[in-house]
């Protein structure tokens, strides 16, 4: 038994989430992580499932044509080691080509990684989220500075702001 | 005597009774979706359990509360203390609450929580900054009304939650609102 992604993307219609997993739960595949949104109006979904390759495959087969399907079997399970404390990054401003690619660059300069993210287009507004993991040795201020210099670029403004949990 | 003095006045001796560690249960333990039962604040047993609510409190790292279903009870029973976080303006100190519901909530803000029970996930919750609670302390039977803010009042409605079968997973403020737990270092 191998761990699967499959994706599914296509126009939207009510009922798809139902259909691809009434078809993968007939395979006797396990669902485990999944995320799924609407992209401009696309439907877009990826699952990571357990269960055997050509049984899946065949099963999502008359699915396919309204919606690109796809199914690759993945390498071992890597735990995600978080490395340093959470925060959440949000950029807006009037959109321009290259703002994700600058913000995300400052960050993985820091050393930090990002474990979500999110972008919305609407009008002439970019949307970006994100959830940032950073490490303790990184150095807030300068990443800060870095982020508002970047931004000021870009004519946009970013905020970082931490996202720890309170045990109750 | 104001209620802010009988409550922070309270102390977990005047339970009389030694209190023991008790496992913490973790979702989906079906106690932890049960509505807990009212309790008997007079009942030995429940002054027992809250005994044993603030011990196990007391040993578990960073714990602000526990719950009675927590411990495996369906109980409307919980122990509370903030004093020490750094989130909190007011405090009551260390106390016991039995019975105890939300009489008044306003300015909800939200906040990422996280849970004993549901060690491997934090969540974003909205939850009323300034609230009024009103429940009994154990081995009393009079009601007592609690008034406060900030993180002691996020920390109220998330036990209260607990002793009525809920959990911070059914309160996430979206779909993209439940997080892996992050433990670094």
């Amino acid at each position: 038994m191998s761990q699967l992604a499959v994706t599914v993307i296509g126009p939207d219609r009510p009922g798809i989430i139902a259909d691809v997993t009434e078809a993968l739960a007939g395979t006797g595949v396990n669902l485990e992580d999944s995320t799924m949104t609407l992209l401009r109006g696309h439907f877009a979904m990826v699952i990571v499932c357990s269960g055997p390759f050509d049984e899946v495959k065949s099963a999502l087969e008359p699915l396919r044509g309204e919606l690109v399907i796809t199914v690759r079997t993945m390498g071992p399970e890597h735990e995600h080691a978080p490395i340093g404390p959470s925060y959440v990054l949000s950029v807006h401003g009037a959109d321009r080509p290259g703002i994700v690619a600058a913000v995300t660059r400052m960050i993985a300069s820091a050393g930090g990684t990002i474990t979500d993210l999110t972008t919305r287009l609407s009008g002439e507004l970019y949307v970006l989220t994100a959830e940032v993991e950073l490490p303790l040795t990184a150095d807030l201020e300068i990443l800060n500075r870095a982020l508002e210099i970047t931004a000021e670029e870009l004519g946009v403004g970013v905020t970082l702001s931490p996202a720890e949990s309170d045990e109750l | 005597m104001t209620v802010t003095e009988v409550i922070s006045g309270w102390t977990p001796s005047q339970l009389g009774v030694d209190g023991e560690v008790l496992e913490v249960v973790r979702a989906p333990h079906p106690v932890l979706a049960t509505e807990g039962a009212t309790v008997d604040p007079l009942d030995p047993a429940m002054l027992k359990l809250a005994a044993d609510l603030i011990v196990t409190m007391r040993v578990s790292p960073g714990c602000v509360g526990l719950a009675a279903p927590q411990v495996g009870v369906a109980a409307q029973m919980f122990a509370l203390d903030v004093t020490d976080h750094p989130k909190t303006r007011t405090s009551h100190g260390v106390f016991v609450l039995c019975n105890a519901v939300v009489v008044e909530a306003s300015r909800q803000e939200k906040g990422r929580e996280g849970c004993m029970s549901v060690p491997d996930f934090t969540g974003d919750v909205k939850r009323a900054t300034r609230l009024t609670v009103s429940g009994v302390l154990p081995g009393t039977t009079e009601p007592v009304t609690i008034t406060t803010d900030a993180f002691e009042a996020r920390a109220l409605q998330h036990e209260i939650d607990h002793c009525n079968g809920k959990l911070f997973l059914d309160r996430v403020a979206g779909a993209h609102a439940v997080y892996p737990r992050k433990v670094y270092q």
